[in-house]
């Protein structure tokens, strides 16, 4: 707003001023427009945050239960590392070819977005698959989450964040589907940055897992 | 009694758990079930003779206009309230006659499950729906706005909340309901020492229902953020818009947290994990505290906006900007911070040690200095003012003698040596109710009489508000302070069988307070249907109190899309200055307003979701995952639909502003 109407808006706004001013002092005659979506990537920040906060439970549950044993296994007697090591590449990969799906969706490259979101889907299954190597080879290594509180904290801490992964790799899919039904319209580009957001988050909090779970338990 | 005995192990792959033992084995139960199922019947035959079904699903169920969900959730939490005042007045009444050898009425399994059921369903269930139902009613209209950032969302959320509510009143007919209290403290909610299915009723309602609020509390931060009018910045926001906003912080940061523990329980109960478990290295412990990390922002999320209503109230009828403004939204905002460093005062019996419990009782102590801000700014606003005492006024005046004597008991509960000798006990019970009913329930009553004529078109009838009021006011006093008199002697919260007979007397005088309040409900409901009968002599225009905010600045009730032409405002009480510079709305050059369409997306997922939580609680596997499924895939179904929105035409517009103004259509319009 320039300095003149900010004028004429203060004049308008005493009763001294003629009917018509105030009218145009007091209501929008000409209507903004808001851009469709708008508060969508507000929102969706938001939730995070909030999931971000389920995590954060699980994280302090883990803080206080991840000493108790009960006679049972710990983390030395369990984690492969070199194992980890591995999956965190895949989820590191995945986020990176995501970012490519970004960068050719900033270019309205259909093909190459659908082609990058495939490629991260694969290194996310990857990721899902190791995951769940890993669980069945401690269940049947009778470090079941039931074993123990720690057991309990692991499983529902990393469990939690591989459900996250597997509602993503589904919302990934609907994505592919719906652009290459409709293209890179406006509320398709809107949804992939959502998943964006909402993919790289993920890998945000794994690297808490990795550290505080993993590394931090192998000391 | 004999029925802690029952055997419930019944298990098949079909029903699940559910069989013939899930009919309660008490006839209190049974006349109730006849008496809801006739009125219920009653009203669905009444809905199909008169041919409403259809109206009702079109303008309302899939509607997602933010008036007519406000409103539905009002009706929502007026409906639960009268369902959680019922199990309140039995537990009166029980403890009033169970006295000198008499066991009173109700067998201990129910006698459990009352006062369980009264504290779930008035938390969550009546105070949360009237909150949300007053904040998604009043922001948009406050911040000028013609609907809430993500409208569809905001009918989903609703039907969440609703179908949380649906399997809570499904608890009182099928099976039962948790005997741990409202916040199910392990390891007695635990699956060895709950095994039947009262606690999972209870986990499941609150997390379908916890959905509902979370989304909810996004949406509207989302709106008051992105969706103010022109010129109004932060410090122009009314401050109801401010309570609001803070609410929905608090919401979006306690309840995920909510959702966290009990996912936990559940994985205890169902799948044997041990999160709270007093073997195998679980801490129940660690469940009190999570539990209350989320509660106890959970009663400031309840009593910011109360505090904003009264704000509105106090400075509409003292005819006078708000005193100290400015302190105010700081005294909200350090309400907001603060209840997060608090939570610990709820368990300082636990063991925590000196330091913690003082860390403890001194924060919860300095949140009593903001507060005490806000009632200095009430009173310096009502001072020298010509105070109007409409109804809403008056109940604000009650609000604030009321919770002031709440919030001194509280700074006393405040000091953990003294919450040594009154925990859990009935000093305790006054208190929260001191300002629960104080704070949130008579600013429901102040909200609900206040915004009626701007809703509705017509005030509501102030003979039988004054009858409301009074019973209220008066039974809350009869009602509750035998019992601060009563907790000082020591006598514990949710005891059903007494023996000491000298007691008897106060539980008698609150059992007499309880059936005044009754009489306040029931003048309450007749003032509705009498105003509602008496409607065309009761009616009003855009603006009945003189208020302040842009709210009374549209017709009433308001048009489908609010504003035909968007305010700018230039000063806090945007109408008021309106007024005051005599502006005329334009009355031509309308044009094409842009709006959300209706969907049933959101009532059908609530309704899988109760389906869901039901075949959960009943470990009814087969459905649970179809219902789950089903979920998902109408959920992802629903994002295939692209075509979400309309324009209304402009001669629309015109010709409803012409109706609601009684002009004639404008000439080309």
């Amino acid at each position: 707003m320039t300095a003149s109407t900010l004028d004429t808006m203060t004049q308008a706004t005493t009763p001294t001023a003629s009917p018509e001013q105030r009218t145009a002092a007091f209501y929008e005659l000409e209507p903004h427009h808001h851009p469709e979506g708008a508060s969508t990537m507000l929102g969706f920040w938001i939730y995070l945050m909030s999931d971000c906060l389920i995590f954060a439970m699980l994280f302090a549950a883990y803080g206080v239960l991840g000493g108790n044993f009960a006679a049972g296994p710990g983390p030395h007697d369990l984690f492969e590392l070199p194992l980890v090591a591995v999956n965190t590449a895949m989820l590191l990969f995945s986020s990176i070819t995501y970012g490519f799906a970004m960068l050719a969706m900033a270019k309205d490259n259909k093909g190459g977005t659908i082609g990058w979101l495939l490629v991260t889907a694969v290194f996310g299954a990857c990721f899902l698959g190791i995951e769940l190597y890993e669980f069945s080879n401690l269940i049947h290594e009778g470090a079941t989450p039931m074993r123990s509180g720690f057991l309990t904290a692991f499983f529902s801490l990393v469990g939690t964040h591989g459900l996250h992964v597997t509602f993503g790799l589904i919302w990934l899919f609907t994505l592919v589907i719906q652009i290459s039904k409709k293209g890179l319209i406006q509320s398709n580009k809107r949804r992939l940055m959502c998943l964006s957001l909402f993919w790289h988050f993920l890998d945000v909090i794994w690297i808490g897992v990795f550290t505080f779970v993993y590394l931090m338990g192998m000391l | 009694m004999a029925i802690e005995a029952v055997d419930h192990s019944h298990w098949s792959p079909l029903l699940g758990r559910l069989w013939w033992d899930a009919i309660p084995p008490d006839p209190i139960v049974w006349v109730t079930f006849a008496a809801v199922m006739m009125g219920g019947l009653a009203l669905v035959a009444g809905l199909t003779y008169f041919k409403v079904w259809g109206y009702l699903w079109k303008e309302w169920f899939t509607s997602v206009d933010h008036k007519k969900i406000g409103i539905m959730y009002m009706i929502l939490g007026i409906v639960m309230f009268v369902r959680g005042f019922a199990d309140a007045i039995m537990m009166r009444l029980q403890q009033a006659i169970a006295f000198n050898g008499s066991e009173g009425y109700l067998p201990a399994h129910h006698f459990d499950q009352v006062f369980t059921a009264h504290g779930v369903i008035m938390i969550f269930f009546a105070a949360m729906p009237f909150v949300t139902g007053f904040m998604n009613y009043v922001v948009p209209l406050q911040i000028g706005a013609r609907d809430v950032s993500f409208p569809f969302l905001n009918n989903f959320s609703f039907w969440m909340t609703t179908s949380g509510a649906v399997l809570i009143m499904a608890s009182l007919f099928i099976g039962e309901f948790g005997q741990t209290g409202w916040l199910a403290y392990p390891p007695l909610s635990g699956i060895a020492y709950s095994p039947y299915v009262g606690v999972d009723y209870w986990i499941w309602s609150l997390q379908i229902a916890g959905v509902g609020t979370l989304l909810s509390g996004v949406n509207l931060i989302c709106t008051i953020v992105k969706m103010r009018a022109p010129g109004m910045n932060m410090m122009k926001m009314p401050i109801f818009t401010w309570t609001a906003l803070c609410t929905n912080i608090l919401i979006v940061a306690a309840f995920p947290v909510l959702t966290a523990v009990l996912c936990m329980l559940s994985l205890d109960r169902y799948l044997g994990f041990d999160f709270f478990t007093n073997d195998f290295g679980g801490s129940a412990m660690m469940y009190v505290n999570l539990i209350w990390i989320w509660g106890h922002p959970e009663v400031y999320i309840l009593i910011l906006p109360c505090f904003g209503i009264y704000s509105e109230i106090t400075s509409t009828f003292c005819g006078k900007r708000l005193f100290g403004y400015t302190s105010m939204v700081y005294a909200t905002m350090v309400i907001t911070i603060l209840s997060y460093i608090v939570w610990l005062h709820h368990f300082f019996t636990m063991g925590s040690g000196a330091s913690v419990n003082s860390f403890f009782g001194i924060t919860t102590m300095v949140i009593s200095i903001p507060t005490g801000a806000k009632l200095f700014n009430w009173l310096f606003t009502m001072y020298r003012a010509r105070i109007r005492f409409e109804l809403p006024m008056m109940w604000t005046v009650a609000f604030m003698v009321t919770f002031t004597i709440g919030g001194m008991t509280g700074v006393l509960l405040a000091v953990p040596p003294a919450d040594f000798v009154l925990h859990n006990s009935l000093f305790l019970i006054a208190h929260f109710h001191n300002v629960i009913i104080g704070g949130v329930v008579f600013a429901v009553f102040a909200g609900i009489n206040f915004w009626w004529p701007k809703a509705f078109g017509f005030k509501l009838h102030r003979g039988f508000g004054l009858v409301s009021f009074w019973c209220w006011v008066v039974g809350f006093y009869f009602a509750f302070m035998p019992l601060y008199v009563l907790g000082l002697m020591g006598v514990t919260r949710r005891t059903r069988v007494f023996h000491d007979p000298s007691l008897q007397i106060w539980f008698v005088i609150a059992a007499i307070g309880a059936a005044i309040i009754a009489v306040g409900i029931a003048a309450f409901i007749a003032q509705i249907a009498f105003s509602i009968w008496k409607r065309k002599e009761l009616a009003c225009g855009g603006d009945p109190w003189d208020a302040r905010s842009l709210e009374w600045s549209t017709t009433s009730p308001p048009p489908h899309y609010n504003f035909a032409f968007t305010p700018v405002v230039h000063d806090i009480d945007a109408w008021t200055d309106m007024k005051r510079c005599e502006v005329e709305a334009p009355k031509s050059g309308f044009l094409p307003i842009h709006m959300p369409k209706n969907t049933g997306a959101g009532i059908i997922l609530g309704g899988i979701a109760t389906v869901f939580g039901f075949a959960m609680i009943w470990h009814i596997w087969w459905l649970s995952a179809i219902t789950f499924l089903g979920m998902i895939g109408y959920a992802i179904f629903h994002t295939f639909n692209y075509d979400r929105d309309y324009h209304i035409p402009a001669d629309e517009v015109a010709a409803t502003e012409a109706a609601a103004h009684g002009q004639p259509l404008p000439a080309g319009a």
